[in-house]
């Protein structure tokens, strides 16, 4: 635990216990779901790691609950059923116990409370950027720009089953990936252009609305190379699952050979762009006038 | 039905069609609710086998079109919401039993009753009927979920569709708001001499917390839904960034009404569950006045926490801290509740008759949807989980595992009241475990989807996603047998008629409606009890 909270000493065990449970171990392939997974993916942003870490803390504190609810029951049903017990009480109060299970709660809500606002603060603690990328969703497909560098855009389209190359994950994988470097501070800027759409990676311990009209923003610094998935969170339409986010990151020097390589594809073909876009972005764009 | 007795009576007693579609009597409209909230129950549930099948398993199976998928769950959601769960726990069991538990000889405005039921059944035909008029371009139907989310309802889905679920709303929610109205003027004014507020039956104050949270949510959804109307009809750009509108607005209003809204839901669930504990455990309620005033409290927060569905949105940082905050503070009345009904049950004398059974699975299974909640409440892990799985999990662990688990309590509890025969306890409990595995099934692997990544609303996932599918899947099998079950245990009931008499359930239960017959007479009350 990066800042140490009420009670996390105590938990530590069951922190590791969990960990070891429900994140993912470290031979798992990065940036993907695998089957039978049970906690999340694989963190790696301090955010992302510092949200699996607040979650495990969460899982302890609700998983002990529920046993005690389950525990208190087992006890009721065998206890107090009409064989055991067949003289029932009359009592109906008991101002300590009435007391006490309202203050306990009270109590577990604010020792979650802290780690809770610190995470919350943390994930809107922009550090300095080192890149900023723009991701503008449209049905269905990703549109990237990178302001700083000579307002690079290209589109980002699911792969489809058919075209789908060795190690390619279906439904996951896009045409074009945004690039990245490792362990710099990106901020990602996003809007939509029809609809809302959502733009999440899991990993990285981010996802943000795509709002038209509106411009939000999320960082991330990645520290591993790899290439890391997502997929559109906020229903879009027909093809609300088929417009994934892919994010490759890279070290510095493959990013600048990239940047060179891209700005030249990406800037000798904006017409192709176009055309590649579905049918219906025109027609909504009629009906919005 | 309603008993010779009631034949002597001097009232107008109508037969037949009359009897129903004229009726004023309280009995009578709950019924017809009862029956409306079983047929939509059962067309909601085929919906949600229909989605468990295409999930079953990676790629497209069942729907050519994806659109398809998304019109199933969003009809699943609202049809669950407004004709399954509101009609059968408040306009049913609140129609049927708030006059007899307050010794009321009916509600206070017979003929508003028979309007709020009959405005049902017009807004459940525009919802069906909106399946089959076109919505997006090149699909049928509503697909944009039960939020409704402009502006994929208004720019994004231009077909008539959309208007047909829009007044469909509107027809349910004037449904509610006028039977809201009379249930608060029923219980405010027609309570028999001696009971007072703090002696009402839990159920009733229930219905009370419930009706009020109606009269203020609804509204905002009427409103909300009139302006995505006219922004998709009339011009207006109310939810349109390029009228100088905010598709942000929309997602308050909505959350104003939603949350409330899922109170609305579970209320009437937390009040009979008190009345089934205690009949069953043989013992008076734990705490009575901190589990009225905790439904108060949790109906009054309930307004104040909305935008924890926004997190990631785009609303302030400032705005989520608060939020998380107030969120939070639900879980203390909540947790009153959860221990005053175990303290009721300690030192009682418990008989696990069917109602008892899904009232205990009601409780853990409540409780294990609670502390997802409280984890979701947090802004900061609801950024992993926000629109996927988890979510799933957690609000069908409250809404399908709670509330429809406290709908088959009160059920089981009340059939025998309401219609003069006894069910069978055999089938009443194998419907039970049936339906506890199948649910459990279907929505606890759902959590781990969640935590994976796997969004919801999704008509194909990535197949690493397919283990957990197929088991949630499988389940979903289980649990529609375990409706099967439950509709032969009706039947078999009505087959049998084996009669009830007048307080099957014994010295536990303390209320007035086992005071009366089974099934009740027609006008009942012609002498007001008087409570001491």
């Amino acid at each position: 635990m990066p800042n140490g909270f009420p009670g996390a000493r105590v938990c530590a065990l069951f922190t590791a216990i969990a960990s070891f449970l429900f994140s993912a171990p470290a031979w798992a392939e990065l940036g993907q779901p695998r089957p039978w997974q049970l906690g999340f993916q694989e963190p790696v942003t301090p955010i992302a790691r510092q949200i699996g870490q607040f979650h495990d803390f969460l899982l302890i504190i609700i998983t002990v609950t529920s046993i005690f609810v389950l525990a208190l029951m087992v006890y009721v049903g065998l206890r107090f059923n009409a064989k055991s017990n067949p003289k029932p009480s009359k009592t109906t109060h008991n101002t300590t116990l009435e007391v006490l299970w309202t203050v306990v709660p009270i109590i577990i809500l604010v020792i979650i409370a802290v780690p809770s606002f610190r995470l919350l603060f943390a994930q809107y603690d922009f550090p300095k950027a080192d890149l900023t990328i723009k991701a503008i969703g449209n049905q269905w497909y990703w549109t990237y720009e990178y302001p700083d560098h000579d307002a690079l855009t290209f589109d980002a389209v699911i792969v489809e089953d058919a075209d789908l190359k060795p190690g390619q994950p279906r439904l996951l994988a896009t045409d074009n990936e945004v690039v990245v470097p490792v362990n710099k501070n990106v901020h990602v800027l996003i809007t939509a252009s029809d609809v809302l759409h959502n733009w999440t990676v899991p990993a990285f311990g981010v996802k943000v609305d795509a709002v038209p009209g509106r411009l939000l923003r999320t960082w991330f610094r990645a520290e591993k190379t790899g290439t890391f998935y997502g997929q559109c969170s906020e229903l879009c339409g027909a093809k609300h699952a088929f417009m994934p986010i892919a994010v490759r990151v890279v070290t510095d020097e493959q990013f600048a050979s990239w940047l060179q390589k891209a700005k030249k594809e990406f800037a000798a073909a904006p017409s192709e762009t176009l055309q590649e876009t579905p049918a219906e972005t025109p027609r909504l764009a009629e009906l919005k006038r | 039905m309603a008993g010779k007795s009631a034949t002597a009576d001097h009232h107008d007693h109508p037969t037949g069609l009359k009897r129903y579609l004229f009726s004023t009597n309280h009995k009578d409209i709950g019924t017809l609710y009862l029956i409306f909230a079983l047929i939509g129950g059962i067309i909601g549930g085929l919906l949600s086998i229909g989605m468990r099948m295409e999930l079953q398993h990676p790629g497209m199976q069942i729907f050519s079109d994806p659109h398809m998928f998304n019109v199933f769950t969003t009809a699943h959601g609202l049809i669950m919401v407004f004709f399954m769960i509101m009609p059968s726990l408040f306009g049913g069991f609140g129609n049927w039993i708030v006059p007899l538990q307050i010794g009321a000889p009916d509600m206070a405005f017979p003929r508003l009753n028979n309007i709020s039921f009959w405005l049902l059944p017009p807004a459940f035909t525009l919802l069906l009927m909106s399946l089959f008029v076109p919505g997006p371009p090149g699909g049928d139907g509503v697909g944009g979920g039960w939020t409704v989310y402009a502006p994929l309802s208004t720019s994004g889905s231009p077909g008539p569709a959309m208007d047909f679920a829009i007044l469909s709303l509107h027809l349910a929610g004037a449904s509610s708001i006028l039977s809201a109205i009379n249930f608060i003027t029923t219980i405010f004014n027609m309570r028999a001499p001696g009971m007072t507020l703090h002696k009402m039956p839990l159920f009733v104050w229930s219905i009370l917390v419930t009706a009020f949270l109606l009269l203020l949510a609804l509204p905002v959804l009427a409103g909300a839904i009139t302006m995505l109307l006219t922004d998709r009809n009339f011009g207006t750009t109310f939810f349109d960034a390029a009228g100088g509108g905010d598709p942000l607005l929309f997602q308050h209003l909505f959350w104003f009404f939603g949350h409330p809204e899922v109170y609305i839901i579970i209320l009437p669930a937390f009040g009979l569950i008190s009345h089934v504990i205690s009949t069953f455990s043989n013992k008076p309620i734990f705490g009575y006045l901190g589990m009225a005033y905790a439904m108060a409290a949790i109906g009054a927060v309930g307004f104040v926490v909305w935008a924890h569905h926004m997190y990631t949105a785009g609303i302030s940082l400032n705005t989520q801290a608060y939020f998380v905050a107030a969120t939070m503070v639900i879980a203390v009345p909540t947790g009153v509740k959860i221990f005053s009904w175990i303290a009721t049950m300690w030192g009682g004398s418990i008989v696990f008759k069917t109602p008892m059974l899904w009232a205990f699975g009601f409780i853990f299974l409540f409780t294990l949807g609670g502390v997802t909640g409280v984890v979701l409440a947090n802004a900061g892990v609801d950024r992993a989980m926000h629109d996927t799985y988890y979510v799933v999990a957690h609000f069908h662990y409250v809404l399908s595992l709670g509330a429809t688990f406290g709908l088959f309590a009160g059920w089981y509890y009340w059939f025998p009241k309401i219609t003069g025969y006894m069910y069978s306890e055999f089938v009443g409990k194998l419907h039970f475990w049936v339906s506890f595995i199948g649910v459990n099934l279907v929505f606890f692997p759902q959590h781990f989807l969640g935590l994976a990544g796997m969004p919801r609303r999704y008509a194909d996932y990535p197949d690493a996603f397919a283990g957990w599918n197929y088991v949630s899947s499988v389940g979903s099998y289980i649990s529609g047998f375990g409706v099967l079950i439950f509709l032969f245990g009706v039947f078999l009931a009505f087959q049998r008629k084996e009669k009830a008499a007048g307080n099957p359930w014994g010295e536990g239960a303390t209320t007035l409606e086992w005071t009366l017959s089974s099934p009740p007479p027609f006008h009942q009350y012609e002498q007001l009890p008087r409570i001491k």
